[in-house]
């Protein structure tokens, strides 16, 4: 049959190389993230029965006092998460680049050491952090008042008010090389040229790096935007290990990734709720995508990309 | 220009400056993991007494090693890391490397659609289809098995894989391939050929691939929890739950956790960045 329509013939030999990555692809991937946002629309009556039920998941995750609580106040905690991510790990890892750009000897070294903690297993961190932070072991409060602010010590991880800002900080502690090569990477690309033209006309270094090179690398500041933005929202391990499927204390660290650990697995009293769960996740599919819609419309469009 | 001994100063401040600043920073980057390390080492008191300092010949002691080994099956857990690791690796690289060598080469129609189609899951984290993964594994007969979170970790990450393989692809020379197939070569051959030619994608992929693979806590949670089919990520999350008293049981186990990624990373780490910041250095 092939053979006989000439032009629309697909060659072989094509179809052999995409089969396997579009096989597993759709099927591990594709299919059952279209299958769990279609499971948002169900509900599960005995014996496995699939009820249809329009947008009623939705409604009771929104605004049921045993779902509409929980939800608002992980999504709320999420927008934290991200805005200590943002306004902590992207600047400092700015910060850590532009130096790192400088040139010196001793560069690499530096790369390699501050990369490090990201490479680790998110559930080392946690357990790390919290044995460094835990007052029996006395280590941070050690070293606080080694600096004379022992007085600032205080059981953060324990404490409703700084939990979340805290555990935010631990994964900016681990993550901060992600910005850091990225902005490196973009900065190492500006040509000599641009910035030598600055200096000779008198400008200061913190002038060149803000009226040229910043300008520049705004793509990247973009990607890195993103990437936080998506990886924040799809977070899960770090609080999981460090605070259990509760998030404690009182459901303080509570993120959209714990929230739909729980909502579909359950909890001591309550059983998991698969189609809730789904439903959870649909919302944390319509946040992300939002984020890289408007990322892509407002963000990349706008933002001049120069080839240098 | 004359420099009186308070611009001097001033200058040398400036110069030291991002030394200064960038030690502080690898300190705070290094100090954690290096307390885990060195206190590991150290009996019980030690720990307690003088967490700052070395071990000495007084305070040198392996019981927290001891404990790990008799208690926990850790030499399963890092089987079972390597296995699922390796084979997701190798089957991703070549896998993506045929889809990418398919995208790049041949002009076929639906080419653009398909590479769009295919890179949809860079940005679109799995683990949001993890209720439907869930059921399918359970309707395969995958749950508390090795292949189960292979065929996962394969789909999650092809999207990347293929996007970034097809454009090293894309440089290489086109002469190189149409000699091949006046020669006769079949398409697979020339698959074949092109190969060896994007190796260095291939490795900066492939660790790249690798690290979140070892170090994922949620498919083997949901997949398969059971103590046969648990990874290392996993089995250190189930063992330190259980063992959060023991000091020197937990000092232990975070080391052994971190060994095989911090050498792998040491080896690796100057490709591993060199390979991000390729694109930048012409």
């Amino acid at each position: 049959m092939q053979q006989s329509r000439r032009q629309f013939r697909f060659p072989v030999h094509i179809a052999v190389f995409l089969a396997p990555a579009v096989l597993l692809y759709t099927l591990f991937m594709v299919i059952p993230l279209i299958n769990s946002l279609r499971l948002s629309f169900f509900e599960i009556q005995n014996q496995n029965q699939l009820n249809f039920t329009g947008l009623q998941n939705y409604i009771r995750l929104f605004t049921d006092s045993n779902f509409a609580p929980f939800f608002w106040r992980a999504l709320r905690n999420n927008f934290v998460f991200f805005a200590v991510h943002m306004l902590v790990q992207n600047p400092i890892g700015l910060l850590l680049a532009a130096l790192l750009a400088e040139g010196g000897r001793l560069r690499n070294f530096f790369r390699t050491l501050i990369f490090m903690p990201t490479v680790l297993s998110v559930v080392i961190i946690g357990f790390i952090w919290q044995l460094i932070l835990n007052p029996l072991w006395g280590v941070a409060e050690g070293i606080l008042e080694s600096v004379r602010l022992g007085a600032w010590f205080g059981p953060w991880l324990g404490k409703p008010e700084t939990a979340l800002v805290t555990i935010s900080l631990i994964s900016v502690w681990q993550f901060v090389g992600i910005p850091m090569i990225l902005f490196y990477a973009a900065l190492i690309g500006i040509p000599d040229e641009l910035t030598e033209a600055a200096r000779v006309d008198g400008a200061t270094g913190w002038e060149t790096f803000w009226r040229i090179k910043f300008p520049l690398i705004l793509p990247t500041v973009g990607i890195v935007g993103i990437l936080t933005f998506v990886g924040n929202f799809n977070a899960f391990d770090l609080i999981y290990t460090m605070k259990g499927a509760n998030a404690g204390p009182d459901f303080s660290t509570d993120i959209m990734g714990t929230l739909f650990y729980r909502t579909f697995f359950g909890q001591q009293l309550q059983l998991g709720n698969p189609t809730m769960g789904a439903t959870v996740a649909a919302m944390m599919f319509l946040i992300i995508l939002t984020g890289v819609l408007l990322y892509m419309f407002l963000w990349a469009r706008r933002v001049q990309t120069y080839e240098l | 220009m004359k420099t009186t001994p308070s611009s001097r100063i001033w200058d040398s401040i400036k110069r030291l400056m991002p030394i200064v600043i960038l030690t502080i920073y690898a300190i705070i980057a290094l100090f954690p993991v290096v307390m885990i390390l060195v206190n590991s080492f150290k009996s019980r008191k030690a720990i307690f007494g003088a967490p700052f300092e070395f071990p000495t010949s007084e305070t040198f002691s392996l019981i927290g090693y001891e404990t790990v080994t008799d208690r926990a099956d850790f030499q399963i857990y890092f089987l079972n890391s390597a296995i699922v690791t390796f084979l997701a690796l190798i089957l991703t690289l070549f896998i993506g490397a045929m889809a990418a060598f398919a995208l790049s080469e041949y002009d076929f129609p639906g080419n653009a659609l398909m590479a769009l189609y295919l890179s949809l899951g860079i940005m679109i984290p799995i683990r949001l289809g993890t209720v439907g993964i869930l059921r399918l594994m359970v309707s395969l007969k995958l749950v508390n098995t090795l292949t189960g979170l292979i065929l996962i970790y394969v789909a999650q990450a092809l999207p990347l894989t293929i996007f970034i393989l097809s454009q090293f692809m894309r440089q290489v020379p086109k002469d190189l391939k149409d000699a091949a197939r006046i020669d006769g070569a079949s398409e697979y051959r020339i698959f074949g050929m092109i190969l060896p030619l994007v190796r260095p994608a291939l490795g900066a992929i492939g660790i790249f691939t690798m690290i979140p693979i070892w170090n994922d806590l949620w498919f083997p949670l949901i997949i398969s929890p059971s103590s046969k089919t648990a990874t290392v990520t996993l089995g250190v999350q189930q063992f330190l739950g259980q063992f959060v008293s023991d000091w020197n049981a937990v000092l232990s186990s975070l080391t052994l956790a971190m060994i095989p990624i911090l050498i792998l990373y040491i080896l690796f780490s100057q490709q591993m960045i060199r390979s991000i910041t390729a694109g930048a250095v012409k």
